[in-house]
């Protein structure tokens, strides 16, 4: 029951934070959309002019855009794949009963709070480097040739860090949904006989389905924006092997100084981005209503 | 009834959680014990795991030769500076949207929430030239904005979901009472809020150090936080193991340790309270 006057006041308390992230979304965003009609290069500004729709058909049309797609794919998918599977094992692992729970706990989430140029500069550096890594060692070892990951595979190697990263997160998500599940469920289901395997496929992973497509959104929405460690391992190099729709973006506008090609660059990964934002946020908009 | 665990099955589960907690935690204890070697020790090969002469050689060198202090200072400010200012801006909000609920309130969190799933590099260009227009390119006043702007909705939101688990009614009580509005906040309010609001403030500190596509882009020699120092070293000249290690190890230790005590509200703030 709210009167009059705190009804005043709270629109006038919600205001700056409404205003703010108004002005902080509509303006880039039209400007990001006035440049990509454009013609606009840092290196010649006063060059400039309504260019129709060349600046989508430059960027849509260099090879480049092609790569940096399929990329962008394998590597979000890529990570889901790898993140939400382990994700899902490391769960019911953690939650059985065990010593020291707590500290596994701490492991475990630990990798999810180092920064992107951190731990891409340490798997870069002390692991996969082909000379000095740990691996190379580890391979040499055994009587193998060292691997020079990053150059014979780097989207694959920019996968497995990444990965790294992000199956705290997808763990610590699906932990927090697993130990809701009702166990007096579980009991009634192996009394009946069912198999741990059976219970785990009709009680265990129905109930993580909503957690799993949480994580997947989110995730989703992180991935799609992976630019540090790209930046410090790669480049987006060898060629454009590693490159993706982010990192491609950046080396248009400011590597290349064409303002206008990464514009519409910058456009077309909104409009991707949009279309998995719509599913996340039905996700959570249904459960504000329960 | 509690299920019978045999003391087998919890050793078996013990040892395996530990190996494989212990492999995901390697890389970083790797690199805590590699910043206390010497540069020739860090490629030694074989490597060595615990036998070498410990030294604090890389720490001492990091500080005093790359403007280390400078760095540092720099992520602290933007951190806090971000949080704080995130903090004045949204506590207001998520109360006013938690206890005087309008008809559009759904609709005004569901539409901040969608400011977050912008791409950052959507907005990359306009961002980068309005800043050199203003020229407030590589300084801490841009970025302490900017990761605001960023966090926000995250903020606005975990404080949100906090706020609506306080009881209504008490505030009813303390009205009735004749408390103003002002004495609501400060003294029924706030002692309420406080927990809720420290793991807001704990995580948006995390998100807020580890930013990385901002702080890379907007930043050079003079403002730039750990997130870029660090990012220097990817070209780097001679031996430098032990001290990327060093540099390292002291960018990510405050995180990693604040981390550890916000672990059960990350995963509130982190799905917008999809999964509690």
């Amino acid at each position: 029951m709210s009167t009059q006057h705190s009804r005043t006041a709270a629109r006038f308390m919600i205001a700056p934070a409404t205003v703010l992230l108004l002005g902080w979304m509509l303006i880039p965003l039209c400007m990001t959309l006035y440049y990509s009609f454009r013609r606009y290069r840092l290196l010649t500004p006063d060059r400039t002019g309504w260019v129709g729709f060349r600046n989508y058909e430059n960027f849509l049309t260099n090879p480049a855009f092609m790569d940096a797609l399929t990329n962008t794919l394998a590597l979000v998918l890529g990570v889901l794949i790898i993140t939400v599977v382990l994700g899902v094992l490391l769960a019911i692992l953690l939650d059985q009963p065990m010593f020291g729970q707590g500290i596994v706990r701490i492991l475990v989430i630990a990798p999810f709070f180092v920064m992107p140029t951190v731990s891409a500069l340490v798997w870069k550096n002390m692991f996969m480097n082909p000379v000095n890594g740990l691996f190379a060692y580890a391979a040499k070892a055994v009587g193998l040739q060292p691997y020079d990951f990053l150059s014979q595979a780097p989207l694959l190697s920019i996968i497995g860090i990444v990965s790294w990263q992000w199956l705290p997160f997808a763990t610590l998500i699906l932990l927090t949904a697993i130990q809701s599940l009702d166990s007096e469920q579980m009991e009634a289901a192996e009394m009946d006989g069912a198999s741990p395997l059976s219970r785990f496929w009709f009680i265990t992973l129905p109930h993580l389905s909503r957690a799993i497509t949480v994580v997947i959104l989110i995730q989703t929405i992180f991935l799609l924006s992976i630019f540090a460690e790209i930046l410090v391992t790669t480049n987006g190099g060898p060629g454009t092997a590693s490159t993706n729709l982010t990192y491609l973006v950046y080396a248009e506008s400011l590597l290349n100084y064409d303002v206008g090609e990464g514009s519409a660059g910058g456009v077309i990964a909104i409009i991707l981005a949009n279309i998995v934002a719509i599913f996340l946020m039905r996700m959570i908009g249904k459960n504000l209503d329960a | 009834m509690a299920r019978a665990v045999t003391q087998k099955r919890k050793l078996i589960a013990t040892l395996a959680a530990w190996t494989i907690g212990m492999a995901i935690f390697f890389p970083i204890l790797w690199t805590i014990i590699t910043s206390f070697k010497t540069e020739a020790e860090a490629i030694a090969d074989p490597p060595s795991l615990f036998w070498f002469d410990w030294t604090l050689e890389n720490y001492n060198v990091v500080n005093e030769r790359s403007n280390y202090p400078l760095h540092f200072m720099n992520s602290v400010i933007i951190s806090l500076g971000s949080t704080l200012l995130g903090l004045i801006i949204a506590v207001p909000a998520a109360w006013s949207m938690a206890f005087v609920p309008g008809k559009r309130t759904k609709d005004v969190l569901m539409w901040m929430l969608s400011t977050k799933m912008l791409p950052p590099v959507g907005v990359l260009i306009p961002i980068y030239l309005i800043s050199r227009d203003l020229g407030v390119l590589d300084s801490r006043l841009a970025l302490v904005v900017i990761l605001t702007l960023i966090n926000l909705p995250i903020i606005v939101w975990m404080l949100y979901t906090y706020f609506k688990e306080i009881p209504g009614e008490i505030l009813e009580a303390a009205r009735m009472d004749g408390a103003t509005l002002k004495s609501e906040i400060l003294y029924v309010l706030t002692p309420m809020a406080v927990p809720g609001i420290a793991s807001t403030v704990l995580l948006n500190i995390i998100l807020a150090w580890n930013e990385a596509f901002w702080t890379l882009n907007l930043t050079a020699a003079k403002s730039a936080p750990l997130t870029a120092f660090i990012a220097s070293y990817s070209s780097p000249e001679g031996l430098f193991y032990a001290k990327l290690s060093a540099a390292s190890t002291m960018a990510i230790a405050p995180i990693l340790i604040m981390g550890w005590f916000s672990q059960k509200q990350l995963v509130r703030g982190l799905t917008f309270g999809a999964v509690k």
